[in-house]
């Protein structure tokens, strides 16, 4: 997984979204549909203000990358890395996380430590 | 100035950099209070217990179902005061927790004087997500060290960064610690004591505005990357365990193992150790009884004081078992994997993952399981777990259950050599107490309680080896919790009873048992209870097993024991005369949902900080309880006519 590569983002941040943009965004990918190992960054949490501040104190920031470890024996939760957490989150949550891909350049790195 | 500290020359503070700043005004007056705070699982309680070396007082904060933990630093000339906050990841005020935090930071909050000074925990292995909290705590403007915990897991895992750097950005003196191995931990000393130039931190120029969390993030991700942040490995083990304990087959069957040996523990480890510290306590009663001048003073002190601590006291071996194995667990880590686990099946009663462990102790006392849903984060699900819990067979209904059963229900085969028509009605009791549990869990979820579908996260901490310092620390921790509050309420409420049972005084000496008050009251609640089935016997046995549901095998053997009419007859003989088939029954499922044990009451007023939420579940309880029972007792009477 990810410990032995780079990753670099080639999207532009988050704030340098139009309209137009956000409202794709809503309908396209959410954390629910990633595969297992892969990394996205959050675009927006479409959820109330109370629950995305809560989201947000565990590390579900906009322009956060979160990558998918494994699903709970029984199927759900979900299991994210956050920030070098991992934390879970019920199916019902991470379908209203909106993320998008990241093209993925894949660097042999000696550690991937110099990632914050 | 500020001071910077890095691992290894914490002795030594020349020998580390010091950064110069003439414009820091130093500030004057000496530290009385100090504030400890820190995100969860930031190792802060560790910490606590060790700086305080146990002299804590534990309690709530006013209103609100926040523990408050007050300490006093350990060593050290003058004495100081630690307030440890509940853990926090900002000081927004969106839940209790940060409210809490701010209130006492500010010096809001009655009772607390403003702290002097902070100590900031973070987590280093995780500083980018942790220095979120530190951006609020510093622009608080009070003397703070910030302590970067698990410095010795972030060194092993190849982290590193600049301290002194960090200390420069942060304007706080910084240092590297670990609470579990104990190093680095004089620092706090030094700071308090103002060996280490404790000065007023230096607002770093670039703080973000510090309500805005995404703000403060970027801020902590670019402090990050200034001081050199390079996160360690995580250990490869950790997820390679979460392989093995969160796998499709291997995983619920490793969660049933360890659900199977707590349960077995508690209930087939605690209940003869119980039985043997209760038989303990009333032997020592017995040999103390010459010392003691006879009559209504040895009474007294027996019957009343001696019955209310020992009723206290024999709570206690369940409940450091049960918080040993706690203990074990989510020091380990695994307990958050329970959750996990457990949470898909939870859910469908519309609680949390996280209540199936005290839910599951509950079964062999619903006190300790109270007390363990503390790691129930929601407030709203942490009070459904605590209310349904009495409802699940606890070992204290057994003396009842077993005596009635075998006073009324004849031993035939029901499945063959499997299940016998006894062990068949008791097992019926306890899936009744269960479904009891499960259908009131739904009605608050969707009453009283709703959640508005707040998110459910589960953070997954690293596996570790629990230590034994930490348990133990935990161990006496809670018992001591235990006894304080508990123990208080059991012994008045004892007392009262021994007060009901022994008044009037006739000629200095106590009344037989049914000219006593508390027979005056069983007569006076006998038309209330006839249509369960039950005579004044069986009220004045369900009066005094407020204390404890045990208690009514007591009474009801002094009563029976005492009635001429049936004292010839063992208790089982005298209540097969004394109660119908129908009656029994009803008793039995009375028992089954009815709130009979103050220390439960007590342990829910302490965890809930308020009266309202056991006046409603001794309320809702003894309702059921008698509906139940009333049913049960018409039914089966029409039936068997």
């Amino acid at each position: 997984m990810g410990a032995q590569t780079m990753q670099i983002s080639l999207l532009a941040p988050p704030t340098d979204r139009t309209e137009p943009e956000m409202e794709s965004a809503r309908h396209g990918l959410a954390l629910i549909d990633l595969e297992p190992g892969e990394t996205a960054v959050i675009d927006h949490l479409a959820l109330p203000p109370a629950d995305q501040h809560f989201l947000m104190r565990l590390g579900f920031f906009p322009g956060a990358q979160i990558q998918f470890c494994r699903r709970a024996p029984l199927g759900d939760p979900y299991v994210y890395s956050v920030d070098g957490t991992q934390i879970a989150l019920r199916a019902e949550t991470a379908r209203l996380i909106v993320v998008r891909r990241i093209l993925v350049l894949r660097v042999p790195s000696p550690d991937a430590g110099d990632l914050l | 100035m500020s001071s910077i500290l890095t691992k290894g020359c914490c002795d030594t503070p020349t020998g580390s950099p010091v950064v110069l700043d003439e414009r820091t005004p130093s500030i004057d007056g000496e530290i009385r209070t100090v504030a400890l705070i820190g995100p969860p699982n930031s190792g802060k309680s560790t910490l606590f217990n060790r700086l305080t070396r146990l002299r804590q007082k534990v309690g709530n904060y006013p209103g609100v179902t926040v523990e408050q933990r007050v300490g006093v630093l350990a060593g050290g000339g003058s004495e100081i005061k630690i307030i440890d906050l509940p853990g926090v990841y900002s000081l927004t005020p969106y839940s209790e927790d940060e409210r809490v935090a701010v209130n006492v930071l500010t010096g809001k909050l009655d009772g607390l004087p403003r702290p002097d000074a902070v100590l900031l925990v973070l987590d280093v292995t995780h500083l980018s997500r942790h220095l979120v909290l530190a951006a609020p705590v510093i622009a608080l403007g009070l003397p703070t060290l910030v302590l970067l915990n698990m410095a010795d897991v972030f060194a092993d895992g190849g982290g590193s960064l600049d301290v002194a750097k960090l200390a420069g950005e942060l304007g706080t003196p910084v240092a590297m610690v670990s609470a579990t191995q104990e190093t680095g931990l004089d620092v706090v000393q030094r700071f308090l004591h103002r060996d280490l130039d404790r000065t007023a931190p230096v607002l770093p120029p670039v703080l973000p505005v510090v309500n805005d969390l995404p703000q403060c993030r970027k801020w902590a991700g670019e402090v990050g990357t200034r001081v050199d942040y390079r996160r360690h490995l995580p250990s490869t083990w950790s997820r390679k365990l979460d392989d093995i304990f969160l796998h499709k087959f291997w995983g619920p069957l490793i969660f049933a193992i360890v659900v199977g040996a707590c349960f077995q523990t508690v209930f087939g480890l605690g209940q003869p150790i119980s039985a043997a510290f209760q038989d303990l306590l009333t032997k020592m009663g017995q040999y103390a009884a010459p010392f003691i001048p006879a009559g209504i003073l040895r009474s007294l002190v027996l019957d009343g004081l001696w019955k209310g601590v020992s009723s206290v006291l024999v709570f206690l071996p369940q409940i450091l078992l049960l918080f040993l194995f706690i203990g074990l667990l989510e020091d380990s880590g695994y307990l958050a994997r329970a959750a996990l686990i457990a949470d898909r099946t939870m859910r469908s009663v519309g609680l949390n993952g996280k209540a199936f462990i005290p839910l599951l102790s509950a079964y062999a006392c619903a006190v300790p399981a109270i007390m363990a849903t503390r790691t129930i984060e929601n407030k709203r699900d942490r009070i459904a777990t605590i209310l349904i819990a009495p409802f699940m067979t606890c070992s204290a209904r057994l003396p009842i259950y077993t005596l009635l059963i075998a006073a009324f229900i004849p031993d035939r085969p029901v499945l063959g050599v499997f299940l016998s028509s006894r062990a068949c009605v008791m097992l019926s009791l306890y899936v009744l107490g269960f479904l009891a549990a499960i259908v009131t869990a739904r009605l608050l979820k969707s009453s009283i309680l709703k959640s508005t579908a707040a998110p459910f996260a589960i953070e997954l901490p690293e596996y570790r080896c629990p230590t034994i310092h930490s348990i133990a620390l935990r161990l006496l921790d809670r018992g001591r919790v235990f006894l304080r509050q508990a123990g208080t309420i059991i012994l008045v409420v004892s007392l009262l009873v021994w007060v009901l049972t022994n008044l009037p005084i006739h000629h200095g000496s106590a009344p037989p048992l049914e000219q006593s008050v508390i027979a005056h009251l069983g007569h006076g609640i006998e038309p209330l209870i006839r249509p369960l089935g039950f005579n004044w016997k069986i009220g004045v046995g369900l009066l005094t097993s407020v204390i404890a549901r045990e208690v009514i095998v007591g009474t009801l053997g002094t009563i029976y024991g005492t009635d001429p009419a049936t004292h010839a007859l063992t208790l089982q003989n005298a209540l097969q005369h004394d109660l119908t088939f129908a009656g029994a029954m009803a008793l039995l499922v009375f028992f089954a949902f009815a709130m009979q044990c103050t220390s439960t009451l007590a342990i829910v007023r302490r965890e809930t900080n308020s009266w309202k939420w056991p006046a409603i579940q001794f309320a809702y309880m003894t309702f059921v309880a008698y509906t139940a029972a009333f049913a049960v007792n018409q039914v089966l009477s029409k039936l068997l006519r």
